[in-house]
């Protein structure tokens, strides 16, 4: 019964047949002597919400600023469609922009900023209205139509700007940090939006960020960006369950990583060498490590269990005294310090009361996490 | 508000009278009944109504006006343009020669101006007359311009340009119908501004004018050597009224336009 009810998934990009609405070949970007963009190679697919994760400077931006075609590449080439853009101005491109400033015109009103494109297409008017009508439905922005940019709140500017974007029904519909304006809880609102509205419209989304949590809620995929470079494009939970590097690893998220020497024990299952007198860590891992090779267990906090008493049967198993405890409400953070001097961070669930919890600060615990609940990366 | 100590109040009256009672004497006399200017003998406004008898006097006013309103026209258009040249094409290779060269007439004595002019006419053979006069005024009241602009484009988020085009504007689209609305107040008191110098120039205009064209200033300038007359002193009057009108628009549209930009970005900021 459970086959039947499988819904198709969405993963054009393990589809060798499917054709990419953005190619990046070999492009790279440089001004003067800083290199923006380091010889980038990337598809995106049409219908994607494709994320651009990375911190400032990485180059991020000015991807999104060729695709606008405020930038040239200064090698490689970029595809809409099939279609090389290098010689198509910003104005004829199938692609609109919101900015991170949002950018609305302050002399017009909500609703002829909304108009502005559509009428520089020529449309005619009863069209424009009724596009403008619709557009306005589908950011809930009918009531403000008449004011001007400065008399509504920055929420709604930011809905203008969507709606201004997504009036001329782009292929492509790239965001420049978004949702940053905006404070946390309708930060939050507006990303389930923004995903409801690409859903419903269709068009192909890029949006930029430097907020990791953004990015994984919004993004079929996500690109994590560093100096230029792309070091891992993979679905939110590959990034997070499966980082290609421990730079991604470190960067999404919280993580613990252990450095030593791998050597191989059987298919896919290693162990790491990782303090003299200590236990090998038993690790199962995809990534290939040559015997002896330098490699990092990256590892979750809330994939090691914490406990008073030392668990039976677990793949590891270390002991440690609590140092720290960070109490979310929902979620704790144990740092417990082992007795090799290294931290290791430890999240659990506060499913019971904190008075009835079983350690606290000082106290010895044992840490514990299967040979599965962490990969092996390579340095 | 402060109370004024005794010592500010006296250097303020002196400071004032220093500059105005010029001035208000020269008013005063224009609504004298006798012809001779230091002799009160009583208010009328005859003086006026023989200006407006003068033909060579309305002429001149006439032609000082026409220079005055092309000028500044031409002047507006081209200081605009360069003053979005400065700052939107950021740096290029002798960006500060041509900034420098830009505001340059703005220190330039107005005898070296007036007589380059007048060399360059000369050189090139045009006949001097209301010509000469407004390619003048435009060439030395178009820096003034262009500074007013471009303090204005200075603080204008390049990013709604890009938007423009963004949305199918071509370059100039984008110019026409985002930018220059924006920035209109800077313009308009850019114009305001060279109107009110072109006005008033008696220098550059008495080395760039011929026989034909006399614009107000040259002739009063004249017309006082041969002795002052209370319908000059009327004259007078109204050019300090018109001027006077045109320094304080000028201020209050720039200054209601950065009120309003103010109001706009507090507003913007609390919204937030």
């Amino acid at each position: 019964m459970g086959a039947d009810l499988a819904v198709p998934v969405f993963e054009p990009w393990t589809d060798p047949q499917a054709k990419p609405l953005i190619q990046f070949q070999n492009v790279t970007k440089r001004f003067g002597d800083f290199t923006a963009i380091d010889d980038l190679t990337i598809d995106i697919f049409e219908c994607e919400f494709f994320a651009l994760l990375g911190p400032s400077g990485c180059g991020k931006t000015t991807m999104m600023r060729m695709l606008a075609g405020f930038e040239a590449p200064t090698e490689g080439k970029i595809f809409l469609a099939g279609q090389d853009i290098a010689p198509v101005p910003p104005n004829q491109r199938a692609v609109n922009m919101m900015f991170q400033s949002y950018a609305l015109f302050p002399h017009l009103s909500i609703w002829e900023n909304i108009a502005f494109g559509l009428k520089r297409e020529g449309m005619p008017r009863a069209e424009i209205a009724a596009r403008v009508e619709e557009m306005l439905r589908l950011t809930r922005l009918e009531k403000f139509a008449r004011r001007k940019p400065h008399q509504i709140s920055g929420g709604q500017r930011q809905r203008v700007a969507l709606a201004r974007s997504l009036a001329k029904a782009p292929k492509l519909l790239l965001l420049d940090e978004p949702l940053g304006a905006l404070d946390r809880k309708l930060r939050e609102e507006t990303q389930f939006e923004l995903m409801d509205i690409q859903e419903k419209t269709g068009t192909t989304f890029v949006i930029v960020t430097h907020d990791q949590e953004e990015a994984m809620t919004v993004a079929s995929r996500v690109a994590v960006m560093d100096n230029g470079k792309v070091i891992q494009v993979a679905t939110p939970a590959d990034i997070y369950e499966a980082p290609n590097s421990s730079y991604v690893a470190d960067f999404i998220g919280d993580v613990n990583l252990i450095q030593g020497q791998a050597t191989a024990t059987g298919e896919d299952t290693y162990a790491l060498h990782w303090r003299e007198g200590a236990a090998p860590l038993t690790i199962k891992s995809p990534n290939a490590i040559s015997d002896g090779q330098t490699a990092h267990l990256a590892i979750r906090p809330e994939k090691v269990t914490i406990s008073a008493d030392k668990p039976e049967g677990a793949d590891n198993v270390v002991q440690g005294k609590v140092l720290d405890i960070a109490y979310l409400g929902n979620l704790s953070t144990y740092h417990v310090e082992l007795p090799t001097g290294d931290v290791i961070k430890a999240q659990t669930a506060n499913t019971r009361r904190i008075s009835r919890r079983a350690y606290t600060w000082e106290d010895t615990v044992w840490l514990s996490w299967t040979a599965t609940g962490g990969v092996l990366l390579a340095d | 508000m402060k109370r004024l100590s005794a010592f500010n109040v006296v250097s303020l009256t002196l400071g004032f009278a220093f500059l105005y009672i010029p001035m208000l004497i020269l008013i005063l006399f224009s609504f004298n009944e006798s012809k001779l200017v230091t002799v009160w003998s009583g208010f009328s406004t005859k003086w006026y109504g023989e200006l407006m008898q003068n033909e060579a006097m309305l002429q001149a006013a006439w032609v000082t006006i026409k220079v005055a309103v092309i000028s500044s026209s031409i002047a507006t258009v081209l200081g605009t343009m360069a003053a979005y040249v400065m700052v939107r094409s950021g740096r290029f290779l002798g960006r500060t020669l041509f900034s420098g060269m830009i505001y340059a007439p703005l220190v330039m004595p107005e005898v070296i101006t007036g007589l380059s002019l007048l060399l360059l006419f000369i050189g090139i053979g045009l006949d001097r007359g209301v010509l000469t006069i407004v390619l003048a005024h435009t060439t030395f009241s178009m820096c003034y311009v262009s500074v007013v602009v471009s303090s204005r484009l200075a603080t204008f988020d390049m990013s709604l340009e890009e938007a423009a085009r963004d949305l199918g504007c071509s370059q100039a689209q984008a110019f026409r119908l985002v930018t220059l609305p924006i920035i209109a107040p800077a313009v308009v008191s850019g114009w305001l501004l060279a109107f009110t110098l072109s006005l008033d120039d008696l220098v550059i205009a008495s080395f760039t004018t011929g026989p034909a064209a006399t614009t107000l200033p040259i002739k009063i300038f004249s017309a006082v050597r041969l002795g002052v007359s209370p319908e000059i002193n009327a004259l007078s009057t109204i050019m300090i009224g018109i001027v006077t009108v045109g320094v304080i628009s000028a201020s209050l549209v720039s200054k209601r336009a950065l009120v309003k930009q103010r109001r706009e970005e507090q507003e913007a900021v609390r919204a937030t």
